[in-house]
């Protein structure tokens, strides 16, 4: 599996160049860099939806990664509840979580997918109980991508794809805009740093990507609230179109 | 708009055409060769400069079609005149070339600025005649293929009868005749019943190169099919399946992204075909369906780098591929092939003695006229002197395009912007 051989190469590198407690906090588990591979993903489905029509072939291909990643996670989700129930102390982490859990949903009006967005909960250090919560989110997640698979490319029925289209997004404007700035932030934020481990290259793409995150939060806030992330390049010109577009929709 | 989107030498390499983001082609004459000059092959000029296709918009799904060229064909010169086909996301046109550098003088009944004369005032007549003037290179639309597709246009194929040509959309492919505009074939068609079940597009199609019922098509998943049209109408079920066995342990959450094949190309003898994928090159044999006789790793130390890749979306770059030019049909095996890749490079392998080159194309690194000096990645470890670091490659920086002259030693490489044209040291 490409993370665990990365995991490797980044302790190794970590243990040269920091300390052992800032090496082992760098380390990000294979769960966890999983799961920003399928929020990225989502993501990229969701952002093909501009001015022109969504190039095909980029679209089926991350779909059937998300469809990938989705199964693996529901054949480990399964193990992984299986396997914290034999011990006590995990139960007790796993009442923790749904705790926090349920926090955040009590925050929400009609809460559908907050799980989904849950796992970067930084109250959890520790490693097993960052994999509980994860189990928790994963049910909520794998329904998460399969609603927005069927929109992706419903090209022939304009009208039905744009209902559907917009139902979509509303879900994910609901699950954004009821966190408060800091967690999306924060959420996404996480995912930079965690792929800052995975490879430290293109430093040039980095900032790139950084953009990207940032040009995705800009679309799908604008209309809540005004954005975190003002710092952008993004042309502004093309996003004040897109949302024309989305919102006379 | 400047970028160039693809890159096409015409069937006797005195002509290649260049399209762009913009809509426009651009097509270059090579300057017939001096003979004072034996040192150096003739240059290449622009020729003629035309608006193939404008932006449009779609009001049903209230969606912009893209005016980018897609893909060129030339058609083989069959009179004075040049034919191209060029293709957007949704039309193709045929435009075609000519020149005109005499024009008639001495009409009776008009004015030589094209004013009609009073009947009244002709009191002799005179016989036009033709006079010289300056060369004028004209490109008109002589048919325009359109409303076929509902997908994205990937691939025009002429066949080798002349006459038909195919195009193809992610799930469909369409057979077309040259003369007829209203009328389409579809010859294959992969679209499922439910849309939500789809899982695999089609990349690329192309004719072969010598039985005109033949024709191949790649896919996402890595697989060519090659399909005979001579079996049934709808070409659904394919006579040949080429893939290869998936390596079990190079699997990763990108295995089936890296697999998709971004370009297929027969050879001259049409034994044998080339696929390019997101990291290498194979060649096939058209009797051999369950592996490629040939591997070439293009870029492999991107392997490690396939998530920063995918989050940028490099890794759905579609690269090209070519086989070097052949004079002679059939019995003559190309020897060469090569591709593009990030920081302006571009590769060339040599399937004869297995050595392979990197070279770059960039105006900074390299003066006119002088030999390109070969380059190498550093994959990991110490770097040594002149080469590079995998850290430092630029991936916006990528050659997408190739083109190889049909039968000299020189080929056209596009960057993003520019288009260099590389000839072999003559002595």
């Amino acid at each position: 599996m490409f993370v665990r051989g990365l995991k490797r190469k980044c302790f190794d590198g970590e243990e040269d160049i920091e300390g052992t407690l800032a090496g082992i906090k760098a380390i990000p588990s294979y769960n966890l860099q999983r799961q920003s591979l399928l929020d990225m993903s989502l993501v990229k489905l969701q952002l093909c939806h501009m001015l022109v029509e969504p190039n095909l072939c980029r679209s089926v291909l991350i779909a059937n990664t998300v469809r990938q990643i989705q199964e693996e996670m529901t054949q480990d989700g399964t193990w992984q509840m299986i396997n914290t129930q034999s011990t006590g102390q995990a139960s007790l982490d796993r009442l923790v979580s749904t705790d926090i859990l349920c926090r955040s949903s009590r925050d929400q009006a009609e809460e559908k997918h907050g799980p989904a967005y849950g796992t970067f909960n930084k109250d959890f250090e520790g490693d097993q109980a960052q994999d509980s919560s994860e189990t928790m989110s994963t049910v909520s997640a794998v329904q998460a991508p399969r609603n927005l698979q069927n929109n992706v490319w419903e090209m022939e029925s304009p009208q039905e794809n744009k209902g559907n289209f917009q139902k979509s997004l509303d879900q994910i404007f609901e699950t954004l805009e009821n966190k408060s700035p800091n967690t999306v932030e924060d959420l996404f934020s996480e995912v930079d740093n965690s792929y800052y481990d995975l490879d430290t290259m293109l430093t040039g793409m980095m900032s790139n990507t950084k953009m990207g995150h940032c040009d995705s939060l800009e679309t799908f806030s604008s209309p809540t609230n005004t954005a975190s992330n003002s710092n952008c390049k993004s042309d502004l010109n093309d996003l004040d179109h897109i949302v024309e577009i989305l919102v006379e929709s | 708009a400047d970028i160039i989107s693809t890159v096409e030498f015409n069937h006797s390499g005195e002509l290649l055409a260049t399209g762009d983001k913009g809509g426009r082609v651009v097509i270059f004459q090579q300057e017939q060769e001096n003979k004072s000059q034996s040192h150096s092959r003739g240059e290449y000029n622009v020729y003629s400069t035309f608006q193939s296709h404008e932006p449009e918009f779609d009001y049903l799904k209230s969606l912009e079609i893209e005016e980018k060229i897609n893909k060129i064909r030339w058609l083989p010169q069959k009179n004075a005149a040049q034919f191209l086909l060029s293709t957007n996301d949704k039309t193709i046109k045929l435009w075609k070339i000519s020149e005109r550098d005499k024009r008639p003088e001495g009409y009776n009944l008009k004015e030589e600025d094209g004013r009609y004369r009073d009947p009244t005032t002709v009191t002799t007549l005179r016989v036009p005649v033709f006079r010289p003037m300056d060369l004028m290179v004209e490109a008109s639309p002589r048919r325009i293929f359109a409303n076929a597709h509902t997908y994205h246009i990937n691939s025009i194929s002429i066949n080798s009868d002349y006459e038909t040509y195919l195009s193809a959309d992610d799930l469909r492919i369409n057979l077309w005749h040259l003369e007829i505009t209203d009328r389409s074939f579809n010859i294959v068609d992969i679209k499922p019943a439910n849309m939500e079940e789809l899982t695999e597009v089609i990349t690329a199609a192309e004719f072969h190169p010598n039985s005109c019922s033949t024709f191949v098509y790649s896919s996402s998943k890595g697989t060519i099919r090659l399909c005979d049209m001579r079996a049934s109408a709808l070409c659904d079920r394919h006579s040949k399946l080429f893939e290869e066995p998936e390596d079990p342990s190079n699997r990763s959450f990108f295995s089936e992204i890296i697999s998709s094949i971004s370009d297929v190309k027969f050879s001259h003898s049409g034994r044998y075909m080339m696929t390019r994928d997101y990291l290498s090159v194979k060649i096939w044999d058209l009797n051999m369906e369950n592996r490629p006789v040939e591997t070439y790793q293009v870029h492999e130390y991107l392997r490690s780098k396939l998530c920063s890749l995918y989050e940028n979306d490099c890794i759905f770059d579609k690269f090209e591929c070519c086989w070097n030019g052949s004079d002679r049909q059939v019995e003559f095996l190309p020897l060469i092939v090569m591709t593009g890749s990030y920081n302006n490079f571009f590769r060339m392998f040599d399937r004869n003695t297995k050595r392979d080159i990197t070279l770059e194309a960039s105006r900074e690194n390299n003066k006119p006229r002088t030999v390109l000096k070969p380059r190498k990645v550093c994959a990991s470890g110490k770097r040594k002197k002149d080469e590079i670091s995998v850290d430092s490659l630029d991936f916006n920086k990528k050659i997408l395009h190739t083109a190889w002259h049909p039968k000299e030693n020189i080929i056209a490489v596009a960057t993003t912007n520019n288009l260099y044209i590389f000839q072999d040291k003559m002595n």
